[in-house]
């Protein structure tokens, strides 16, 4: 029983880490989201529809369903290229709703009843590997080529454009690349939950990575790793707040953005680059 | 190289920049001198990409670059600096200049994970050496891993300049390279821009202070009200009537 229960904090921990990790990518360059958990319910119905209904071996399904949530990552990228900040907010919040409407009314995938009878797919060894390789990937990426490019299109458009860092290619990969991983996200939530309908992929759950990623810190990706852990573990230590989940972690961000505004993680530190020998 | 041909650059009714005729020689060290609000920037905003022009054509090397992206106009061969400094600020000085390095190297998502933790691909080796090396050019090696924020504005001017060649340029474009610098500091920037010009990069500068551009130019360019009021040799510039009046607002 505890060892269950265990196990399910622990893939809801990793889960919601893939989720916010999706988040943090077009952050770190600048882009805000709040419709990552369109992405997720793209990637989450295609891989449930490929399993459940075809027999496609999980990590297959996963794949299609991530590759799919990129493409939508695509299209939603185009737009995303003219505007910023606020409005950037409101066109993805848009694409969210867009996604969520789609599949509440999609009758192959059951529509308002929902989609159910998934296989379980989702093992809590295979959530430990993903969270690796995407850890892996964040710390390779800062210290590469397009990592850098990144970072300076966060610190100044402008500058890094006219240091030759074509900037409509750089936010459509960077778009596209987040919406994957929050497709894989929904995939491995599908394969947990193994029923999914339109309404656990609305504006909630798009705010509720975003408050993940503000809590945790924004400068990295670390800090997208300390809010996961903070929003997943902090309701299953203290009990009382369950009730009142969503009033606390508002509290606790007021308090944040007042006390400390660079979340958990704190102001990022520049990257040290080794020297190379005869330089 | 460069050639500036009527260009026109109108904000509603306000003609930032009317009409402007030049043409930048290669190899030629090259003032664009003027009062404040004389439509000196606006030029360099248009020449690099950042404003689109009303009227008018720009060609770089014989071929129309007019309306071009600013990152594919650094791509061709043209790099700049900036009048009120633009770096990226939380990154190290070193790593300032790798990012200018992005348009002539290669390698995205799939490069940067396909490579053991901890080590460097040979590209990436490569660019660490050629930013050390022009750290060094412009005597930034001691400040290499400081933030770029915490350099001095003389500092941030210089690391601007080596950011800008890493892009590998033949035209390097200097907005008001001296500005608030001592004279003693002032000589520096002229010594780096010799030896800038000593490599094959032609420079195109901005510059208020007469003093600065007449030791180090070829050619001026004196704009102002967004026109071009005079160009030639130094010498000759200076003793220019309509330039004198411009600067002093009579002919004293």
């Amino acid at each position: 029983m505890i060892d269950q229960y265990a196990e399910s904090v622990l893939i809801f921990l990793g889960i919601n880490t893939v989720l916010a990790l999706s988040l943090s990518l077009p952050v770190s360059a600048g882009l805000l989201s709040l419709g990552q958990g369109g992405f997720m319910a793209i990637g989450a119905y295609t891989s449930a529809a490929l399993t459940t209904w075809y027999g496609v071996p999980f990590p297959l399904a996963l794949a299609a369903g991530a590759l799919l949530a990129a493409v939508a990552g695509l299209a939603v990228g185009f737009p995303a290229l003219r505007i910023k900040g606020v409005y950037l907010l409101i066109l993805t919040m848009g694409f969210g709703e867009i996604v969520r409407i789609f599949f509440l009314n999609f009758e192959p995938t059951g529509a308002a009843s929902g989609l159910g009878g998934i296989p379980q797919a989702t093992t809590p060894l295979g959530v430990a590997v993903t969270v690796a390789v995407l850890l892996l990937f964040f710390l390779q990426l800062r210290r590469s080529r397009i990592g850098r490019a990144i970072e300076a299109l966060r610190e100044d458009e402008l500058a890094a454009e006219l240091m030759g860092v074509g900037l409509t290619r750089l936010k459509l990969a960077v778009f596209a690349v987040g919406a994957l991983i929050a497709g894989v996200g929904g995939a491995l939530y599908a394969h947990y939950a193994l029923f999914i309908d339109s309404a656990q992929f609305g504006f909630h759950r798009s705010a509720e990575i975003f408050i993940i990623v503000l809590l945790g810190g924004m400068g990295s990706f670390w800090g997208a790793v300390a809010g996961a852990v903070a929003v997943t573990l902090l309701p299953e230590i203290l009990r009382v707040i369950q009730e009142w989940r969503m009033t606390f972690f508002g509290t606790l961000l007021v308090a944040m953005m007042i006390w400390r505004p660079w979340g958990l993680i704190g102001r990022p530190r520049p990257v040290l680059i080794p020297r190379t020998p005869g330089a | 190289m460069l050639e500036v041909d009527r260009l026109t650059k109108s904000f509603g009714g306000f003609t930032a920049v009317g009409d402007v005729q030049m043409t930048v020689e290669r190899g030629a060290i090259h003032a664009l001198i003027g009062p404040n609000g004389a439509g000196k920037t606006t030029l360099f905003n248009l020449v690099t990409g950042v404003l689109t022009p009303s009227a008018g054509r720009l060609s770089f090397e014989g071929q129309d670059i007019t309306g071009w992206r600013a990152d594919r106009i650094t791509a061709r061969g043209m790099a700049r600096t900036f009048q009120n400094i633009r770096l990226f600020r939380e990154m190290t000085a070193v790593e300032n200049v790798m990012v200018g390095a992005y348009c002539r190297t290669s390698g995205g998502f799939l490069a940067a994970v396909a490579r053991l933790p901890g080590r460097l691909g040979r590209g990436e080796r490569e660019t660490i050496r050629r930013a050390d090396a022009l750290l060094d050019l412009v005597a930034l090696t001691a400040k290499r891993d400081v933030a770029a924020a915490e350099l001095t504005l003389v500092e941030q001017r210089r690391l601007e300049i080596a950011r800008a060649l890493a892009t590998e340029p033949r035209l390097l474009l200097l907005d008001e390279p001296a500005a608030g610098m001592t004279p003693a500091e002032i000589q520096d920037a002229n010594r780096l821009i010799l030896r800038i010009r000593e490599r094959g990069i032609t420079v195109l500068l901005t510059e208020h202070h007469m003093s600065l551009v007449l030791q180090v130019s070829d050619r001026i360019t004196v704009l102002n009200y967004g026109r071009k009021i005079a160009e030639g040799a130094p010498e000759s510039v200076r003793r220019d009537p309509e330039v004198l009046t411009a600067y002093l607002g009579t002919d004293a």
